[in-house]
């Protein structure tokens, strides 16, 4: 099914998405409208322009492309599914999101990670192949994210704060550096050949959505970045 | 009777847009109105507001007061008073086009002036400070009066309503500039008045803010040390004095005021060369009262330019794009495509860090 969202409100676009008889959804034209495929089980749903905020909230196994940027809290609590950006994504991607997968080809803004958690499967990945903003994956509690830092040299891909009051899961970072200001309260290694094969399987997916060339992708480093079990955060952290 | 700022606490967002042409062409009132439209949502109808440079060419170098007012006993009082201190070279009501969106409008009147050579000689002050001083003299004393916009060649346009309808009440389709700047209010802490809408300006400053300050009272205290009343007890009036402090009075490069009410964290502060530490840690000693601490993503226009900045936690969010000589900024990047759905780079500026644009050669 095709949808026109010039001039569709977000409650009528998201309704016209859910009562869709077709599995396959595609939406044109979108600007702005908020909240596009939150909570959807299933369909596969196709965005060209400019999907608002809270892209795929709660998404529950449904898989969503957007050609274009994608906007703040992309997968806000996403329990499962994927969402793949053609483009770059605002802050706070992934926020708090416990299953499924998100793989944004450019940069992605603030925040992003943060909360994420997981539970027995359900593993949530969140894969970035620019650069990220600051406090990548604050107080992350379980899952991985990996930020491939593509066109980035010099310096590790990620802004200030990363992994502030992290206790749980793991962070990649691609290239040789490791963020100057890293908390005390964090360890940094670089990846293993078993963490290597842990990742390899979203990495494939990212260069097949994204048409990268894999090899030159993999060959790495990865800089990993896990919560310091000798000297874990004991209490709230605050920035001054 | 309606109840002011400060006079009751609304607990409760807000979208901001921003055009600049670099190269002064001229952009019509209806591209920024159809920007901010988009981030309708983000706004409850409490406030709208736009401010546009570039718009009064053949009034260029008078002072265009705008101005509210409550009564008419208010409007003679301060044409009084605008009489004993300026030349009036022009007055006029500001056109607007009635709407059942906008209503209980104040009188809205528009003066084009230049201060009295004698009394402006007799103040020994310049002639920006001597606006400045009769602007607040209005607003403190006199009742029901209230400058809402006193720049050259410039004016800012707001009311409580959305901030499409504010566009079409004020008819700024029917005016043109080099740079737009759009608020859509959605007032967290004080309920919404014509007054209290975005954007607030003094001469060529002008502000439009996304956020909430925390350090209010802080900065307020700071700034009435040196004469600046904070009379509308909304947070972002504040900003726009401390602007006016830091780039008129004490002569901070934008980048610098930046540094003052974004100061990067002691830990960030650091990790810098010893040169920039040392200037970092004066700028961040000196006006550590005028840090602005809790979310923001402001716009300042000025004359001739533009900067953008967020919070250094970067708590709101802001793209900005590029298009030609066109300059896009606004709180998402959908309110930016639907007037230009091409763009040359869109990026999103880091917390803290300004994006300042301005004219590449003088507008004539």
């Amino acid at each position: 099914m095709r949808l026109n969202a010039e001039r569709l409100s977000h409650q009528e676009l998201n309704r016209a998405i859910r009562e869709s008889d077709e599995n396959d959804v595609r939406i044109i034209n979108c600007c702005g409208q908020r909240y596009l495929g939150a909570g959807l089980s299933n369909k596969q749903v196709e965005v060209t322009g400019t999907p608002g905020n809270a892209l795929g909230a709660y998404l529950d196994g449904a898989s969503i492309t957007v050609y274009g940027d994608a906007q703040d809290a992309m997968g806000d609590t996403m329990n499962g599914g994927t969402i793949v950006v053609h483009g770059m994504a605002g802050d706070a991607a992934g926020y708090a999101m416990r299953g499924g997968e998100i793989y944004i080809h450019k940069n992605a803004g603030y925040r992003c990670g943060v909360h994420m958690k997981a539970y027995k499967d359900r593993q949530p990945v969140l894969v970035i192949g620019g650069e990220a903003g600051s406090f990548l994956g604050e107080y992350q509690a379980g899952g991985i994210i990996v930020v491939l830092g593509l066109g980035t040299k010099e310096k590790a891909p990620v802004n200030n704060f990363c992994g502030m009051g992290m206790y749980g899961g793991r962070i990649f970072l691609r290239g040789e550096r490791v963020p100057q200001d890293l908390s005390s309260h964090l360890s940094v290694h670089t990846a293993s050949q078993e963490e290597l094969k842990e990742i390899a399987p979203a990495l494939e997916r990212f260069g097949t959505f994204f048409k990268e060339d894999m090899d030159s992708i993999m060959e790495g480093p990865f800089q990993v970045i896990e919560p310091n079990v000798e000297n874990p955060y004991r209490q709230r952290y605050a920035a001054y | 009777m309606l109840q002011k700022e400060g006079q009751v606490r609304i607990p409760s967002g807000c979208a901001i847009s921003g055009i600049f042409a670099k190269d002064g062409s001229r952009v019509n009132g209806q591209e920024i109105v159809r920007s901010i439209a988009v981030m309708h949502d983000r706004s409850n109808g409490l406030g709208g507001g736009f401010a546009g440079y570039g718009i009064y060419p053949t009034y260029k170098d008078y002072y265009a007061l705008h101005v509210f007012y409550e009564d008419l006993n208010a409007k003679h009082e301060c044409e009084a008073f605008l009489e004993r201190h300026f030349d009036i070279i022009n007055l006029s009501k500001i056109p607007t086009r009635k709407t059942r969106k906008i209503v209980d409008e104040p009188l809205i009147w528009r003066y084009f002036v230049t201060p009295l050579p004698h009394a402006l000689s007799d103040s020994q002050l310049d002639e920006r400070e001597y606006t400045v001083r009769c602007v607040f003299r209005v607003n403190t004393r006199i009742q029901g009066a209230y400058v809402f916009s006193s720049g050259k060649n410039m004016g800012a346009f707001k009311a409580v309503g959305y901030p499409e309808d504010v566009g079409s009440f004020y008819r700024l389709d029917e005016y043109e500039g080099y740079c737009w700047m759009a608020h859509g209010r959605y007032p967290t802490n004080t309920p919404g008045w014509w007054g209290g809408a975005h954007p607030f300006t003094m001469i060529d400053y002008a502000i439009v803010h996304n956020g909430e300050i925390s350090s209010y009272d802080a900065n307020r205290r700071w700034l009435e040390m040196f004469g600046y009343h904070c009379s509308l007890l909304t947070d972002t009036e504040v900003i726009t004095y401390i602007f006016d402090y830091l780039l008129r009075k004490q002569g901070l490069s934008l980048e610098e005021a930046a540094q003052v009410v974004a100061a990067p964290f002691w830990e960030t502060i650091q990790r810098k060369d010893p040169k920039e530490q040392e200037r970092l840690t004066y700028l961040r000693s000196v006006f550590s009262s005028l840090l602005i601490t809790g979310p923001f993503s402001i716009l300042l226009g000025f004359d001739g330019g533009m900067m953008a900045l967020n919070d250094r936690l970067k708590l709101r969010s802001m793209v900005a794009a590029e298009k030609g000589n066109l300059f896009y900024v606004a709180s998402e990047e959908c309110a930016i495509r639907v007037i230009q759905p091409e763009l040359d780079r869109v990026w999103a500026p880091k917390g803290g860090e300004p994006v300042i644009v301005r004219l590449e050669k003088e507008v004539v």
